[in-house]
């Protein structure tokens, strides 16, 4: 990797209608193969997800302002936080990033026409609503009150809710994920443009497709997990109960053995994604590209060793207990490099500061506190204090909301005028993000006090000397709600008031930046050649130039 | 000001693990400066425009700054692994002379037992300076058993014994929460835990309903319940004899090796076909259903008197159920039938008051 230059060849800007344009009935979008308009229907059931998963929180957030139970019932708190968390993590996490922009930008990144099973795509979107459907029925008409890990024996034998309607939802999910994990592996293998090397592939490609890996082997023992939890809850064969033989920590195991890989599902496109961004707002092409790949193989593929880090108070053998100990200090360092990376790519760049820009920054500052305090629960002895309190409700926003959900938002800025062709007002935009970064902080960063003070997570009532952080937290959270519902008002205006974006608003380098902005359906006019690595915004010995912002400066229509 | 976000510490573990955050804090705190500082300089010197110099790395030195920090971080972390971890292993076996207290856990309260006998709902009191080593079940889910001042939390599993410890070193009476989500009650399962003088624990204790010591209703027990009628010393059955049991390893039929400690015990009257001992016929009936919790609790109690040496043998990496068999523990417990055994129990087993 010593060359790295532009993409040769201005492809020809097509005069065929947008994806947009190629059809504009219900069926048009119901029974498309079009991976663009698939991505749009993920993107608007998983919006609606988002903020389903938001309102539940809201009431969390609310009846814990107060040390009294005053808002709602024990029962309904559960179901709220149970809601709040099976919504967040399989319906928004997992799915957001790869599923949205991965499905949109993949091919486009590559310089395929769509991806390697456009139907199967399309399917994938049928489970995922099918399995959210179930579950959200399942957690609104009765609710579920086990949390979102389901922990055994209470939710086989105890929990009186509809565990099975949500674990059967779950599961439907997960066949989404193996789905869309096998559609884009085969897509990043079979149908690269000629010349586009896997050294050349942008590191958003390298992050799906890391994530895709993951998806289809660790999925499968969730899937095995849930039919555990069906089998001894329906059919009543002793798995978990401990009074027939079975194992009540068993579940935990294999639980964690999907769940913290799925971590990586959720956090390695945040990573694919804040690395576009920095290299291109800061004009340098990615610092330690190679390194930058490495790391993302070397997460996806230690990130399965470690799920025991979960359970070290769950009596296993404190040998074992040291080994995933060790295991997870070693899953920290390339995250660690990641982060000296994207802060070296800064160094003498010609850094703006549009919204894009500031969402991936606020990840850098925010998944560092995430990255850091992990070392915290990967110390035995300190784990011991702080799991199950509210350090690990703020450690886990840090790396999933202060990080995912930043890089979710920087995607969506960044990307929006190439999925739209609009530009949307950029004052707004940074005053979101900003507000953002400002908020999540308010309400998060006293959780990590208040857990090392001692206050156990899943409290629907908690000892009066905790209330201070918890009114801070509630306050906090009302600013961070305020600042997640503006970008829906102000990026539904650019739709139609918007200025036309161009191809390529942010002078990027890129495959998806050489076609028309929306894209046409064939995606490229003619198959691009490649010819040249990626991030060539600072040509061999040439200063980076920095670009004319034109949503500044005079529209460009394309 | 810091003392103010600082839980109070009243353990003697509370200071290794204060000082590992701190390092933590320390180190965590040196790290994000580094990055924040390198961001904010940045951003303002080479923000767009600006008159910075702009030239080219030489491939070299990145190559050196991305192998120098690697291997930084990789140090660091492996330091703080080593240090974590190896007091990790100091803290895990208690002192020999420790109190042992039971601990019962079920939705949604907490029961504890005193070696002598006494027991206290959502209470345990403790004498400040002794080692007090817990030994905990659950009746139906897993709970876990927390006390922030201490800085200990253990899972309580239903069907399987843990364990952990404590030595109070200051007076006071401190939280303890259950921290495992378990249901409906969950952030209602509080208790007190009374830390005292010596002098005023000793009172205390003698102070409480005068329960029969936890060995001695197992040694009754052993009669009731026709134990001795097989095990006794002078029963012609062809039985294992208990005494000296406790602590030792024992050899199977089928050629393991366990270690007889409490939950092989618990086993062995639960389910006494899993291990057969070495040389005897498996001619024992299975006491499920039979005997409560409490009444293994001191049947287990009375078989530890009989033991020769007094010593407790746990070995580090057996916690207190017996590594050494094959197989999770409990794969051999079978335990109570969860929510069942609650309402077997005789009533007032855990009031105070006698069955
Ligand atoms: C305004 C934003 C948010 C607030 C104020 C918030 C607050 C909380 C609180 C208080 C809990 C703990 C409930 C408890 O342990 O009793 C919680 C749990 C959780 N949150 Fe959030 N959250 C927010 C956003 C998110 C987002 C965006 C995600 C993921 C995308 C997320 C994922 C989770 C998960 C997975 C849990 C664990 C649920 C469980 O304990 O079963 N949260 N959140
Ligand atoms: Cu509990």
């Amino acid at each position: 990797m010593t060359t790295i230059a532009a993409p040769s060849g201005d492809l020809p800007v097509s005069s065929e209608p947008s994806y947009l344009s190629a059809g504009y009935t219900l069926g048009s979008w119901l029974g498309t193969s079009d991976h663009k308009r698939i991505a749009i229907l993920y993107a608007i059931s998983v919006t609606l997800f988002f903020f389903l998963g938001g309102i539940a929180v809201t009431i969390v957030r609310v009846e814990l302002f107060t040390p009294e139970a005053d808002v709602v019932t024990a029962d309904t708190y559960n179901r709220l936080f149970t809601l709040h968390g099976v919504i967040m993590v399989w319906f928004f996490m997992i799915p957001s990033i790869p599923n949205i922009f991965g499905n949109f930008l993949l091919p486009l990144m590559i310089g395929a026409p769509d991806v390697a099973f456009p139907r199967l795509n399309l399917m994938s979107w049928y489970l995922n609503i099918g399995g959210a459907s179930l579950t959200i029925y399942a957690l609104i008409a009765g609710g579920v009150d086990t949390g979102w890990t389901f922990y055994t024996p209470f939710s086989t034998m105890f929990s009186n809710t509809h565990v099975l309607a949500t674990a059967a939802g779950v599961f439907l999910a997960g066949f989404s994920s193996i789905a869309t994990g096998v559609n884009f592996i085969a897509t990043t293998h079979m149908l690269r443009a000629p010349g586009m090397t896997w050294f050349r592939l942008p590191l958003f490609v390298w992050a799906i497709y890391a994530t895709s890996i993951v998806m289809v082997l660790a999925t499968p023992v969730l899937a095995i997990t849930l039919i555990l939890i069906v089998a001894e809850r329906w059919l009543g064969l002793p798995i978990f109960d401990p009074s027939r033989g079975g194992d009540p920590v068993l579940f935990q195991h294999l639980f964690w053995f999907y769940s913290h890989p799925a971590v990586y599902i959720m956090v390695l496109p945040a990573m694919g994604v804040v690395s576009e961004v920095i290299t291109c707002f800061a004009r340098r092409r990615v610092f330690g590209y190679t390194f930058m790949v490495y790391a993302m193989i070397g997460i996806a593929g230690i990130g399965f060793f470690v799920w025991g880090h979960h359970m070290f108070v769950a009596g296993m053998s404190p040998y074992a207990g040291l080994i995933f100990s060790f295991l997870s200090f070693v899953v920290a360092v390339p995250s660690a490099i990641k982060v000296f990376n994207w802060t070296a790519t800064l160094y003498r760049g010609q850094i703006s500061f549009d919204a894009p820009m500031l969402y991936a920054l606020g990840f850098l500052g925010l998944f560092t506190i995430g990255g850091l305090t992990g070392l915290f629960l990967a110390s035995i002895p300190v784990d011991v204090h702080v799991t199950d309190t509210y350090f690990v409700v703020a450690h886990f926003h840090y790396i999933m909301v202060g990080g995912t959900v930043s890089a979710f938002f920087a995607a969506l800025h960044f990307w929006w005028p190439k999925i739209t062709g609009r530009l949307y007002p950029e004052t707004w935009a940074r005053f979101a993000a900003i507000l953002m970064f400002f908020g999540f902080n308010f309400t998060f960063f006293p959780q990590f006090i208040v857990g090392y003070l001692g206050m156990p997570r899943r409290y629907h009532v908690y000892p009066p000397e905790f209330q201070v952080y918890n009114v801070l937290s509630s306050a906090g959270a009302v600013i961070l709600a305020a600042a997640y519902l503006m970008p829906l008002g102000y990026l539904a205006w650019s739709l139609v008031w918007g200025r036309r974006a161009g191809r390529n608003p942010w002078d990027a380098t890129g495959l998806e930046w050489q076609t028309a902005s929306p894209p046409p359906r064939e995606n490229f006019p003619r198959t691009p050649h490649v010819d040249v690595g990626p991030y060539d915004y600072h040509p061999e010995g040439m200063s980076p130039a920095p670009y004319q912002p034109r949503h500044r400066g005079q529209g460009d229509q394309a | 000001m810091l003392a103010a976000l600082m839980p109070s510490s009243a353990s003697t573990q509370g200071a290794t693990t204060d000082a590992i955050f701190f390092a933590l804090l320390g180190l965590s705190a040196v790290i994000l400066l580094l990055v924040l500082t390198l961001v904010v300089t940045f951003a303002i010197r080479y923000r767009r425009g600006s008159k910075a110099d702009r030239g080219a790395l030489p491939a070299i030195i990145s190559r050196q700054f991305e192998l120098g920090w690697t291997a930084t971080t990789l140090f660091a972390f492996l330091f703080l692994f080593w240090w974590a971890g190896s007091s990790q292993l100091s803290a895990l076996i208690p002192p020999k002379d420790a109190l042992e207290v039971h601990v019962v856990a079920k939705q949604w309260m907490w029961k504890t037992q005193h070696a002598n006998g006494a027991r206290e709902i959502n209470e345990l009191h403790a004498p400040v300076g002794v080692p007090v080593r817990l030994v905990m079940t659950s009746q139906d889910v897993i709970h876990s058993f927390f006390i922030p001042a201490f800085r200990i939390k253990k899972d309580v599993l239903p069907g399987r014994y843990t364990d952990t410890w404590f030595e109070a070193d200051k007076v006071g009476v401190y939280h303890l929460f259950c921290a495992e989500f378990c249901g409906t009650d969950h952030s209602r399962m509080l208790g007190r835990i009374v830390i005292m003088t010596p002098e005023d624990y000793a009172q205390w204790l003698t102070s409480q309903l005068e329960g029969d010591d936890l060995a001695r209703e197992g040694a009754a027990l052993f009669t009731a319940r026709g134990c001795s009628g097989c095990h006794g010393p002078s029963s012609p059955v062809h039985a294992p004899k208990l005494v000296g049991l406790y602590g030792r390893a024992v050899p199977l039929s089928d050629g393991r090796t366990v270690m007889a400690d409490e939950a092989y015990i618990r086993d062995s009257i639960l389910l006494p076909h899993r291990d057969i001992v070495a040389g005897y016929d498996p001619i024992m009936p299975s006491f499920a259903g039979i005997l409560s919790d409490g009444e293994i609790q001191s049947l287990i109690a009375y078989i530890r008197s009989l033991a020769s040496s007094p010593e407790r043998s746990v070995q580090p990496g057996t916690a207190s159920s017996g590594s050494l068999v094959p197989g999770t523990p409990s794969e051999r417990s079978p335990a109570m039938t969860p929510g069942n055994a609650v309402r077997r129990q005789p009533p007032g087993e855990f009031d105070g008051g006698k069955p």
